[in-house]
């Protein structure tokens, strides 16, 4: 089971090498300091969307209002900034308000549990609904200069930007709760099955309203990014960005389901779409061809382990049969999955 | 009921409550839009220009439209890729296929690390577009915004299709022309706040005040809200309620094209005069079956044609963008640089049944 995990994030690691390399050989400026930055950069705010949507997706829950929280979230710091407030109150009242965005689909997912997907969906054209209330279709600029490095600038003599250094401590925290605490066992135990979840004691609404919660804040400081960094509070900033991050967190080997997947994973998922998209467009390749890619390549993510699988179990099929059932037959025992001192992969299918 | 109601409202003050002491902690002092505009300089390194210098060969010039499958703005960049191709260089269109504020930028970015001699924009958002144009001029790349500004201090030049006042005047003009300088006429709008609209109606009452339109009367405006159903409805009320009217001017491609149809096939079709602002493609039959004389737009193709020899001048050090400056674009001519470095196509182009034929957008 292991080796099986461990393979889809090889593939995705060689991948990323691949392209990168080919990015290094074939195309021009595409290893410069500067180049690697944008690389970088233009993916911040997704990569932040897609830490907030593992967890909740590990449990096999769903929130699709991500993109629409950044983007209120940047229609309420216009505001305020229009307003005359100081940038240093704006950041706290934003992160609260992704804290309420993020409470409200907890309320309606956890106290009247409506489908996620459902509700989701409804607060995705909430949301975003609201932020043009808020600010209607103009735009805010002029977002002080002492602020806006943090979004757009590099650490001193490196490529690596500083918004790109916050996406790796939030990435790390991530692994960290995920793969090495019971909080993150009980992520895998409730994606597998959550009645036996519950029964087996592991308090599922209150971690589920945690986890929709820490999404709106984690939406929220990814709209302070998006805001600083392109200088533009809008109600439509991030239109749209809810399936890149979604896309992002499939590639990367996390099953829709629940159950199965690692930060490794999404970030190298991330990281393959963020030097793909970058090298393709500097050979000029159309948008729609780059659709057309990144497409597929989702696509064969969901692919691959199934046709791995069917592969498996004509060659051996009485082994293959014990491990390809479907996820409720295998469960491991949720005690033990939630108090298992082992890697969460262990525990998985 | 009660209970649960009061818990919920305790929730709702802890959360108000906590954020007015984050809002306190934090407010006393601390950057806000006044003292941030106040430490806002600006750095504009004015490169020397030289009208003498030759166009160099071989410039590499992209244009960046607002979204890569707008069919108008596909024509304006087909203008500029020719301008860039009678001047020995290498023209390219590349751009999002969604029109948002941010989408433009990492094509930016990338013209940059292609090293571009100069980028062609059509900004989707004044200033998301802005640092990252900033970048590009200060890597030595010309930058040239057309159709859409962006802030003013993000680029060197913005060739603008027309000024508002030769659009108003222009219409007034040619509705006189075809109803003898005699007689009431009405307009058909978009919406009473569409900004461009009500800039252009302004002008054409101002125009309407000269002697020779005495004789000329305004007697109402109508707003068919850029949708044609409605467009094509407040045409027919018009020449119900108005049964003297003369002519129509629709300043907005929808209501010119809208009014066209409802007339074509009316009563009035050679009687009541119908002009604006409208495409060939869409008025060619109308042309062509007399409904309408002439209406007026400017050519999208020379906007381009005019951005990318802009282009090919500022990257050659021939014109730096300063007010005064002269453009020399090919066969439009020659343009002075104005205000803040824009330059202007020129008074709009008028279609009638002589050219329409010339034109495919």
């Amino acid at each position: 089971m292991r080796e099986k995990i461990l393979r889809w994030e090889s593939i995705l690691l060689l991948l990323v090498v691949a392209v990168f390399a080919w990015g290094w050989q074939s195309t021009p400026g595409f290893a410069e300091a500067d180049n690697l930055s944008f690389l970088l950069l233009d993916y911040t705010e997704v990569a932040l969307l897609a830490l907030a949507l593992l967890p909740i997706i590990l449990t096999g829950q769903i929130d699709l209002s991500v993109a629409s929280i950044l983007g209120f979230c940047s229609a309420l710091t216009g505001v305020l900034w229009n307003a005359g407030m100081a940038f240093e109150t704006i950041v706290p009242l934003v992160l609260l308000a992704g804290a309420v965005l993020g409470s409200l689909n907890a309320a309606l997912i956890v106290r009247f549990g409506l489908p996620a997907l459902a509700v989701t969906i409804g607060t995705l054209g909430l949301y975003r609904g609201l932020a043009y209330i808020v600010l209607g279709d103009g735009a805010v600029t002029g977002f002080p200069d002492s602020y806006r490095p943090f979004a757009t600038d590099t650490v001193a003599g490196s490529f690596l930007p500083y918004a790109t250094l916050l996406v790796l401590v939030v990435a790390a925290l991530a692994a960290v709760v995920v793969h090495h605490t019971p909080i993150g066992r009980s992520l895998y135990a409730i994606g597998l099955g959550e009645q036996t979840a519950r029964f087996s004691g592991i308090r599922v609404d209150r971690l589920k309203f945690t986890l929709y919660i820490v999404s709106g804040v984690l939406c929220a400081i990814a709209s302070l990014v998006y805001t600083l960094r392109y200088n533009s509070a809008r109600a439509d900033n991030a239109y749209g960005m809810e399936l890149i991050a979604v896309a992002a967190v499939l590639l990367g080997g996390v099953s829709i389901f629940g159950g199965r997947g690692t930060v490794v994973g999404v970030g190298s998922a991330l990281l393959l779409m963020a030097g793909l998209r970058n090298v393709l467009f500097l050979n000029d390749v159309t948008n729609e061809i780059q659709n057309v890619i990144n497409g597929l390549l989702l696509i064969i993510s969901v692919l691959v382990p199934v046709v791995a699988g069917l592969l498996r179990r004509r060659r051996h099929p009485v082994a293959a049969a014990a491990t390809e059932q479907p996820p409720q037959q295998t469960l491991p025992d949720p005690v033990a999955a939630s108090t298992a001192h082992g890697s969460p992969e262990e525990d998985q299918r | 009921m009660i209970h649960s109601r009061w818990r919920r409202s305790r929730a709702a003050l802890a959360v108000i409550s906590a954020g007015l002491v984050a809002a306190l902690v934090a407010g006393c002092g601390g950057t806000t839009k006044d003292s941030a505009s106040e430490a806002d300089t600006g750095s504009g390194t004015q490169r020397s220009a030289d009208p003498n210098a030759p166009i160099k060969d071989g410039l590499k010039i992209a244009f960046l439209p607002k979204e890569i499958d707008n069919p108008y703005e596909n024509i304006v960049d087909e203008g500029g890729i020719e301008a860039v191709t009678e001047l020995k260089g290498t023209g390219k269109e590349v751009g999002p296929s969604d029109a948002s504020a941010s989408s433009q930028v990492s094509y930016i970015n990338t013209l940059v690390q292609q090293n571009q001699d100069a980028i062609v924009i059509a900004a989707n958002d004044p200033n998301a577009v802005a640092p990252a144009l900033k970048d590009a001029m200060a890597k030595d790349i010309a930058v040239v915004t057309y159709d859409s500004d962006a802030a003013a201090d993000a680029r060197q030049v913005f060739v603008n299709q027309a000024n508002s006042e030769d659009i108003g005047r222009k219409q007034i003009q040619l509705i006189s022309e075809q109803i003898g300088g005699k007689g009431k006429i009405a307009i058909l709008s978009a919406t009473p706040n569409a900004t461009n609209q009500n800039t252009w109606i302004k002008f054409m009452k101002d125009e309407l005040k000269k002697p020779e339109y005495a004789d000329i009367e305004l007697v109402k405006i109508a707003y068919g809200d850029d949708d044609d159903q409605k467009s094509f409805q407040e045409t027919q009320a018009l020449l119900r309620s108005i049964p003297d009217l003369k002519g129509i001017v629709s300043p907005t491609t929808v209501g010119i094209s809208a009014a066209a149809r409802y007339i074509s096939s009316s009563p009035y079709k050679g009687k009541v005069k119908l002009t604006g602002l409208g495409t060939p493609n869409q008025m060619r039959q109308f042309i062509k079956d007399g409904t309408v004389e002439a209406f007026a737009l400017w050519d999208p193709k020379q906007l381009g044609y005019l951005a990318g020899y802009a282009a090919a001048a500022l990257a050659s050090g021939q014109i730096s963008g300063a007010e005064g400056e002269t453009l020399k674009a090919g066969k439009l001519g020659e343009r002075e640089i104005g205000k803040d470095g824009e330059i202007i196509l020129g008074p709009p182009t008028v279609f009638d049944a002589d050219n329409i034929d010339q034109y495919d957008f």
